[in-house]
């Protein structure tokens, strides 16, 4: 251990930056939580304070769960991104697996065209993926955000999920073709498991998009039945009156299952059994 | 049990031609070693054997039957990797089990099998555990196992010992013997270390640039290499090459091996000057630089006292050197 890299005084400077930028990436997410719990008065009055005795006020929580269905916003939140996790995962790794395993002619050239989806936002083509839904009759279904969700998480988790293919050994894979092994158990039994890290990186990325987003629920399932929770919460933000008690409450509550699907994907980050695999 | 046949053999990824015919006969018990040097398609074609690439041309024969269109696992092959290649997520026991679990073995049949690899390898104590439990030559004698649980025709080795310490790769190349001399199977080995080749071979096939150099026992290509690579490749300390003319000889070089050089201080053949001395205990190797021939090697038993600097006169052992024409071709 080198004396530079552990003296204090470095050590010290690394953490007031860390500490630092957690102050400030925290921040916007302390004064909604802390505001949710206060009383309208209050709120306006010292928006920094913590709630106390006298400000502590549960009404937004309450204006949350009476009014319209917000247990029904959190299951379609969490249907359209489990759903569309499930599909990125699975077809993208499928797919990286196909670029990163097989020779076959055009493979650089669909390696590059499922790249092309990473720069282009897939929102300028609204217009055309509403009157798609329309024609298909899928307009206020959940499977349409599913299926948008997926085309959008897609390319990012080819081009990351390929990348980290190619680190399989070869010789895994072949030991398993000799065994009669099929392609399919080659792919889910010795790849998958070997990759699981890069699974998990590319879930947190793809979650977190899907769940805040606004534009796709209100465009292409505003209906009741499909509201998702960030489109929900928006019934509390008139262009006149804002009920902010009941927006800040909804946006604590919000946090709250993306919070537990980013625990558990971060285990995964942290596990991963490649240790032994090949030297 | 098995017989391998190449006929003609060629493999090009793109406008490379990695493999440029290949002819070769591997007989029903016979261990045959591929050496050559990195890069040269020993390993290529090893893989074209086992069915991980599909050949460019050519028709490959196990048993007398084709089997160009036959999947790897239906070839009654089996490989150990370099890289020893374990399932990482199978224990020692399910890891050597797998393959005949796959061709639908009873239960009772593989744990028979299994026993018996794990038995000649003493692999018993380890059947339970994963392969993140093993150490690095564990490891390879579990990837031996594995293949030796599957009865195959024809078993494969791609560099098995490349990953193992100095004195692991001599044990394991010794229990490789062994297993040979046990099964009496078929084995192609794959190595770009001449020690193994000349140690474990029936047969050697020297490779170079996709093309076979020479085929034979490992003493006939020590005192009868058919050209200057084959000379160079097989033999350690490597062959010293002296230019022909200056020692008034026909042809372009002379070939002679560096136990086949006397050294003297009083007079020789060549005069050179030492630039460097190892002293290995069993053996003195001495760098002369003697132009226009450059750095000879000369080989001497037990400890020998010469200094760097030092004035010498080398002298070849006339009967014992070969020459080579200007292609490289042997002159006998």
């Amino acid at each position: 251990m080198s004396v530079s890299r552990h003296s204090p005084a470095r050590s010290v400077a690394a953490h007031a930056v860390l500490i630092t930028y957690t102050l400030i990436a925290l921040f916007p997410v302390f004064v909604i939580v802390i505001n949710a719990f206060k009383s309208r008065k209050a709120i306006f009055a010292h928006p920094l304070a913590l709630p106390n005795a006298e400000t502590l006020d549960w009404v937004g929580f309450k204006t949350v769960l009476k009014q319209g269905d917000f247990f029904q916003y959190f299951l379609n939140s969490m249907t359209v991104t489990v759903g569309s996790l499930f599909f990125v995962l699975l077809f993208g790794a499928m797919a990286a697996f196909a670029l990163s395993e097989y020779r076959f002619k055009a493979n650089t050239m669909v390696g590059l065209y499922l790249a092309l989806g990473i720069m282009i936002p897939i929102r300028l083509g609204t217009v055309a993926i509403l009157q798609l839904m329309v024609a298909s009759g899928l307009v206020n279904t959940l499977t349409s955000l599913v299926l948008v969700y997926t085309a959008q998480g897609l390319p990012l988790a080819v081009f990351i999920l390929s990348e980290f293919m190619r680190q399989v050994s070869d010789d895994l894979k072949n030991a398993g073709r000799i065994d009669g092994l099929s392609e399919y158990r080659i792919f889910f039994r010795l790849v998958l498991p070997l990759i699981r890290p890069a699974m998990a990186t590319v879930a947190v990325f793809t979650m977190i998009p899907i769940w805040n987003d606004l534009w796709f629920p209100l465009i292409l399932a505003p209906a009741e039945s499909t509201k998702t929770i960030t489109l929900g919460s928006q019934v509390f933000i008139g262009q006149f009156v804002t009920d902010w008690n009941a927006v800040l409450a909804a946006l604590s509550l919000a946090i709250l299952p993306v919070l537990v699907l980013y625990l558990i994907f971060s285990r995964q980050l942290i596990r991963g059994i490649t240790a032994g695999a090949v030297k | 049990m098995g017989n391998l046949t190449l006929s003609n053999v060629t493999k090009s990824f793109g406008a490379t031609d990695v493999i440029k015919g290949v002819n070769l006969t591997v007989e029903d018990g016979e261990f045959c070693v591929f050496v050559g040097p990195s890069g040269c398609g020993k390993s290529t074609l090893l893989r074209i054997i086992a069915g991980l690439e599909d050949s460019s041309g050519g028709e490959i024969k196990i048993d007398g039957v084709s089997v160009n269109n036959t999947p790897p696992s239906k070839r009654e092959i089996a490989m150990v990797f370099q890289s020893y290649a374990l399932y990482p997520h199978l224990t020692v026991r399910d890891n050597m089990g797998l393959g005949l679990k796959q061709a639908g073995s009873t239960a009772a049949q593989v744990a028979q099998s299994v026993a018996r690899a794990s038995g000649m390898l003493s692999l018993d104590a380890l059947l339970d555990r994963r392969p993140a439990e093993l150490s690095g030559g564990q490891r390879q004698r579990v990837a031996i196992g594995r293949a030796i649980v599957r009865t195959p025709k024809l078993f494969l080795f791609d560099e098995p010992l490349s990953n193992l310490d100095a004195a692991l790769r001599v044990n394991t190349r010794i229990e490789i013997a062994r297993l040979h001399r046990e099964l009496k199977a078929t084995m192609v080995y794959v190595t770009h270390d001449q020690v193994e080749a000349m140690t474990l071979a029936d047969k050697i096939v020297v490779l170079n640039a996709g093309r076979v150099e020479q085929v034979g026992r490992p003493m006939d290509l020590y005192n009868d290499p058919d050209n200057a690579f084959v000379a160079g490749f097989i033999g350690s300390p490597k062959m010293n090459f002296l230019k022909a003319q200056a020692l008034g000889e026909q042809g372009e070089t002379v070939g002679v091996r560096p136990e086949h050089l006397a050294i003297s201080r009083d007079a020789g053949v060549i005069a050179g000057r030492i630039s460097h001395v190892e002293k290995l205990g069993s053996e003195t190797l001495i760098y002369v630089r003697a132009e226009p021939h450059g750095l000879l090697t000369v080989r001497q038993f037990g400890e020998q006292d010469f200094a760097v600097d030092e004035a010498v006169y080398l002298t070849p052992d006339a009967p014992r050197a070969f020459r080579f024409d200007a292609g490289g071709l042997r002159m006998r």
